[in-house]
């Protein structure tokens, strides 16, 4: 059970973490002003919600890790990110596409982990969700915009969603460690969170006119660590100097 | 010779940190520090976390340690509380009125109203102008708590201190 717990807080961390580094990649890059504000926002809140997950699982494996040793010293196939988090930036449609998959997952996620009876899961999943809760509105707002915008913009945000929906069921794909945290009241039923993102998903896409593609292969692994190639050469650039000078420090 | 340490001092010392990005409200003001505990010549600070992310924190932690060593207190150690969750229901009145006096429009809604989720909230006065014609500018400003705000009266833009 302890094994589990750990394996969890990893998951939850590492999506956090990815999509965090993907976000500050945009850094000094987005289109307007406000929007470069936004997403490095979003990418901070994001980071401080791996590094509470990555300090939990440190002290639930006793061994005198840091955060730090989480993420700078694991490879590839030690991430367990779902695979949404570490496509590429794309364009700005893709980057709010990306978005609004991965918060409307999270918020309802974390909606049913602050029932979790671990009591550090729970409270970390009731601070998550107030950020989550910004995190989606804003990146809602933005897929109905692009969709009901130009020509341009909603060829873009449909080429996005084309682009990364086959991803999306990896979010879903429960595995034991899964199932167990779900019998032990820790963990957070997939198959009960999955309707309620069908639906909020059909309702944003049905306002900005984008249809939700059909009979698509959907590509799975990130339980089992296994990932796209995106998160190789996202991780070398993000450890190259740790991996290079182990333990330095500013 | 062992230095005698002076508890209430540092206790009042250590509630009076300002909060290093809005200098006016203390991270007691905050409802940031929850506790601090004395055992011998040793000292555990609790303090819980705003925003995930939020960089001001660990300047938060560093303040902390700094002021005990000052004090003569040298073994520190801050600890993270995450429940119960740090609401912006925790500012006092006063507080509110200092951020307005700063020129920062403190929270509106508790944030038990699911209105404060909404695109446009409840309206938000112009901290300088008192002028309720205020439009978001932006919901992510400077910091991660707060939006960016423009009064239309007196055409100033503003913080706004997000309900959270």
């Amino acid at each position: 059970m302890q094994n589990n717990l750990y394996t969890y807080c990893l998951r939850l961390g590492d999506t956090s973490l990815i999509l965090s580094q993907r976000l500050g990649e945009w850094c000094g890059h987005g289109p307007i002003l406000e929007e470069d504000i936004a997403m490095t926002n979003i990418s901070l809140d994001l980071i401080g919600q791996s590094r509470a997950f990555y300090t939990y699982a440190c002290e639930l494996e006793g061994k005198g890790k840091t955060e730090d040793d989480l993420a700078y010293q694991r490879g590839e196939r030690q991430y367990y990110n779902i695979l949404l988090v570490e496509q590429p930036n794309g364009d700005f449609a893709k980057t709010m596409m990306r978005q609004f998959l991965v918060s409307s997952f999270q918020y309802y996620f974390y909606t049913e982990l602050k029932s979790s009876n671990d009591k550090t899961l729970s409270a970390l999943a009731e601070k998550s969700l107030k950020e989550v809760a910004y995190h989606l509105r804003h990146s809602g707002e933005w897929i109905k915009r692009l969709g009901g915008g130009t020509e341009e913009s909603k060829q873009r945000i449909t080429n996005a969603l084309n682009e990364l929906w086959l991803y999306s069921g990896d979010m879903f794909d429960a595995d034991e460690t899964d199932m167990e945290m779900v019998k032990a009241g820790t963990g957070v039923d997939l198959l009960k969170i999955k309707p309620m993102w069908d639906k909020k998903v059909a309702e944003i896409f049905s306002e900005s006119g984008l249809e939700i593609p059909q009979n698509v292969f959907m590509v799975k692994g990130s339980r089992t660590g296994r990932h796209t190639e995106q998160l190789g050469h996202l991780l070398a650039e993000m450890q190259t100097l740790q991996r290079t000078y182990p333990g330095s420090s500013w | 010779m062992v230095q005698v340490i002076n508890q209430s001092k540092i206790i009042e010392r250590i509630k009076n940190i300002p909060d290093p990005e809005i200098p006016v409200i203390s991270i007691s003001d905050l409802g940031i520090l929850r506790d601090i505990i004395f055992s011998e010549d040793k000292a555990e600070v609790f303090i819980t976390p705003t925003y995930s992310g939020c960089p001001a924190m660990k300047a938060i932690e560093d303040e902390i340690v700094a002021v005990m060593r000052e004090e003569g207190v040298e073994g520190v150690k801050v600890k993270m509380v995450y429940s119960p969750v740090w609401t912006t229901d925790w500012l006092s009145e006063d507080a509110k009125e200092r951020l307005r006096a700063y020129g920062i429009a403190p929270p509106e809604n508790t944030s038990f109203d699911k209105r404060a989720l909404a695109i446009h909230p409840k309206e938000i006065k112009c901290p300088r102008c008192g002028s309720v014609k205020t439009v978001m500018v932006s919901a992510f400003g400077s910091t991660a708590c707060k939006s960016l705000y423009k009064c239309e009266q007196c055409l100033e833009p503003f913080d706004y201190f997000k309900c959270h």
